[in-house]
């Protein structure tokens, strides 16, 4: 510290550093936590919640869990002897039904090569770099083509796997991938003819949407799994997981449908008119000048309407198709496993937290990036 | 925009149709007409040989046959012996129960974590993004099983249900609470409510007036509110207390009388509860954060405190954008209350549609029933949301 004074010119004093109890942490806590009275005690009780859940919850699902080396749940008992902790010896044990459903054991390398082609395109989907370039798209695109030949089998001297083997992740990721990229075509269609200009196509799409989304997906499914069968020829049945497939496809197609109609909405009257000064006929201006820009600014939304898609896989439970909530529900209903629906609930629902929840981020991610890009 | 076209008498051929913008219009909306046609008649003969070939009558006349099956949990009068309709109505009724009261929590709960999360308290908001991401990001059913099994699990068998004062028992078969029966002459306290409502409903637009005219401030609300719990507590003093209370008592191996809220409801009311209000608290949340900030700023410089600010200037601004989303939730948790199924709430889609269903067939006509409803209800609240759409938007702009 040095005492002496120094001269400035007027104005070009140098900053001096804050008071010691206006910055850092201290300050920090001051204004976030300790402000008022009440917000005090809101801090105080929300550590305290934090205090009540956190410790025993870890305690309960790592420190005195059992993962190894148990048959049965009275086995995970005895491991675990005083302290009660999670057995999740059963998703240990029954990984694999969890993972391919009841695919035959040397099939399922099949499932495995699929696995990495889905993986493939959805980077190449997701990463910006990979998706400019057309070949690589379009290759990526025809992907799940093959990941079809793989899993059903039948051709290419690959042995047939009936559907009703597939379960666990296998079927939440048909099911889900599968609704989403066939109803996006389908949902643009939709989208397109709710707001033309011809009142027949407007009508029928609105009717269709409003329908679809009005009634839950459970009630679609019951209609799949019973009443698909009265409204197709005499005679024609076929699988069960197919007929999930249309409902889901149809269900998401009617959300992701007023998904881009808003993305449509947003469009400026200036595109269209423009469009149309440029002598561009209706496809044309569609698929050239609209679109384009509409299904940019919608993709957050649909990333949505996946989400939401996604976690609805779960419902085909109810109509018997064996997901991994199924294929838990089955293993816990076992003399073994009985009692242990806490962890098979706890551990299915982080499957889907982590797909969930890190779509939702990519989302929100995408959703910055137009912003500044459209900063109008 | 098609272009001035100069009508010209010309021979019509289909090529100059087609050619032509608007007749091509025309001509494929025809076509679409006749696709559909086509389409739906040939699901209704499908639909029709089938259920000849399998020999089954088509018809309601089962509504008035008895259902033979028990529920539950019912709001109104049944058994067994009641007709499939009453079945259906108890289940639509305990559908709309468990959407009510989620709606309600939802909301509470919506608002609540939806303005924590914008609160500068660290503690807090984090505490509710942790919430809101995790019940969103976790499929509803699972959440309906989760808290279910936990419900079961945890609360004790009756025998050795949990006493709270001695009149509320908490066991696996249900939280059973006293009752009150209104005996006679508790209809004078049910009209003195209604007075009471009526008055501070008046008391309000009145003290608005005055506040608009003078700008003398009438705590309006506190004396509405004195008014309605005052007025029927005195009404019920004078009538004699008329009230008897049915307490839950155990007999065998249950408890009998009260109230009991069974654990099935439970499950269902939390879940739905907490998952849409994790979606509400998204869009309470970008509501307040949609409202630009010089309207706060603005506010105060006008000597606002800060909480008027909240209450006059923010939220009536973030209301316009918060309500259509607000409202399809709700629609959304009405829709979600159909997983009712998987843990045996019997609900529209259980009674009319499910558990019937393996009695008797007939699920064309169940599915019909039960998707006419649930289209009711959408398209009804959807209509009523237009409605306040159009009426917010006259008054902003």
């Amino acid at each position: 510290m040095s005492t002496e004074t120094k001269k400035y010119e007027l104005g070009m004093h140098p900053a001096m550093p804050p008071p010691a109890n206006s910055v850092g942490p201290v300050r920090w806590m001051r204004d976030n936590l300790f402000s008022s009275v009440s917000n005090t005690f809101l801090t105080l009780l929300g550590l305290y919640l934090v205090y009540m859940i956190l410790p025993p919850f870890i305690e309960w699902a790592f420190i005195d869990s059992v993962v190894f080396g148990a048959e049965s749940r009275k086995e995970c008992l005895a491991i675990m002897g005083e302290d009660r902790g999670a057995c999740w010896s059963f998703v240990y044990r029954r990984w694999g039904q969890f993972v391919y459903g009841f695919y035959p054991m040397e099939e399922r390398w099949r499932v495995n090569v699929a696995f990495i082609l889905t993986a493939i395109t959805v980077a190449v989907v997701l990463i910006e770099r990979l998706r400019a370039n057309k070949n690589i798209l379009i290759g990526a695109v025809m992907l799940p083509v093959a990941c079809y030949f793989l899993i059903v089998g039948g051709s290419f001297g690959l042995v047939d796997v009936p559907t009703n083997k597939m379960g666990g992740i296998l079927l939440t990721l048909i099911v889900g991938l599968t609704g989403i990229f066939v109803s996006l075509p389908i949902s643009i269609m939709l989208a397109l003819s709710r707001i033309s200009k011809l009142p027949i196509f407007s009508i029928i799409a609105t009717i269709f949407i409003e329908f679809i989304r009005g009634v839950p997906l459970i009630t679609l499914l019951f209609i799949a799994s019973t009443l698909l069968s009265y409204f197709l020829p005499p005679g024609s049945n076929f699988d069960l997981l197919l007929r999930v497939l249309i409902m889901v496809t149809i269900f998401s197609a009617a959300y992701i449908a007023e998904v881009i109609r808003g993305g449509l909405a947003a469009i400026p009257t200036g595109q269209y008119e423009a469009a149309d000064a440029l002598g561009l006929s209706y496809w044309q201006s569609m698929r050239l000048i609209i679109l384009p820009q509409a299904l940019k600014i919608s993709i957050p939304g649909i990333v949505g309407s996946f989400i939401g898609l996604f976690k609805d896989t779960t419902l085909v439970v109810i109509i018997g198709l064996l997901d991994p909530l199924g294929i838990g529900m089955a293993a816990i209903s076992t003399t073994a496993w009985a009692g242990l629906s806490t962890e098979l609930y706890v551990f299915i629902g982080l499957f889907f937290f982590i797909f969930c929840f890190s779509m939702s981020r990519y989302s929100m991610h995408l959703e910055k990036k137009l912003h500044t890009g459209h900063n109008n | 925009m098609s272009g001035m076209q100069v009508q010209e008498k010309k021979t019509v051929t289909l090529g100059s149709l087609w050619r032509d913008k608007k007749s091509r219009g025309v001509i494929m909306q025809i076509i679409a007409v006749i696709g559909i046609m086509l389409f739906l008649g040939n699901i209704f003969s499908n639909t029709v040989e089938n259920l000849d070939r399998l020999g089954v009558k088509v018809g309601f006349d089962f509504l008035t046959e008895p259902a033979n099956y028990d529920i539950n949990q019912t709001l109104i009068e049944y058994d067994s012996s009641d007709s499939h309709f009453r079945a259906g109505l108890v289940g639509l009724l305990n559908t709309l129960l468990v959407a009510g009261c989620g709606i309600i929590v939802a909301t509470f709960l919506g608002f609540t974590a939806g303005v924590l999360r914008l609160s500068n308290n660290f503690v807090l908001s984090r505490l509710m993004q942790v919430y809101v991401e995790i019940t969103r990001n976790v499929p509803v059913l699972l959440q309906i099983l989760l808290w279910h099994g936990i419900i079961i699990h945890s609360l004790p068998v009756p025998k050795k249900a949990e006493a709270i004062m001695d009149v509320v028992f908490a066991t696996n078969r249900g939280v059973f609470l006293p009752q009150p029966i209104p005996q006679e002459g508790f209809g004078w306290v049910w009209i003195a409510l209604l007075i009471a409502i009526v008055f501070a409903v008046l008391f309000k637009r009145y003290a608005n007036k005055v506040q608009e005219q003078t700008g003398k401030l009438i705590p309006a609300v506190w004396i509405g509110a004195a008014a309605v719990i005052g007025l029927p507590t005195i009404v019920f003093l004078l009538a004699g207390a008329p009230i008897e209370m049915s307490y839950p008592a155990l007999k065998g191996f249950n408890f009998k009388g009260g109230f009991v809220i069974k654990p099935e409801f439970m499950a269902l009311w939390f879940a739905l509860s907490l998952y849409t209000g994790a979606f509400i608290a998204e869009i309470v949340r970008a509501g307040i954060q949609s409202v630009n900030h010089g309207q706060t700023e603005a506010a105060h410089a006008l000597g606002i405190r800060p909480n008027f600010t909240m209450r006059l200037v923010v939220i009536p601004q973030a209301l316009r954008v918060i309500i259509p989303p607000l409202i399809s939730q709700y629609l959304n948790l009405t829709k979600n209350s159909s997983l009712a199924i998987a843990i045996g709430y019997m609900d529209l889609v259980a009674t009319i549609g499910g558990i019937s269903l393996n009695q008797t067939g007939r699920a064309l006509e169940r599915m019909a029933i039960v998707l006419g409803v649930y289209l009711f209800i959408s398209l009804f609240i959807s209509a009523l949301m237009n409605i306040y759409n159009k009426r917010v938007a006259l008054v902003s702009r």
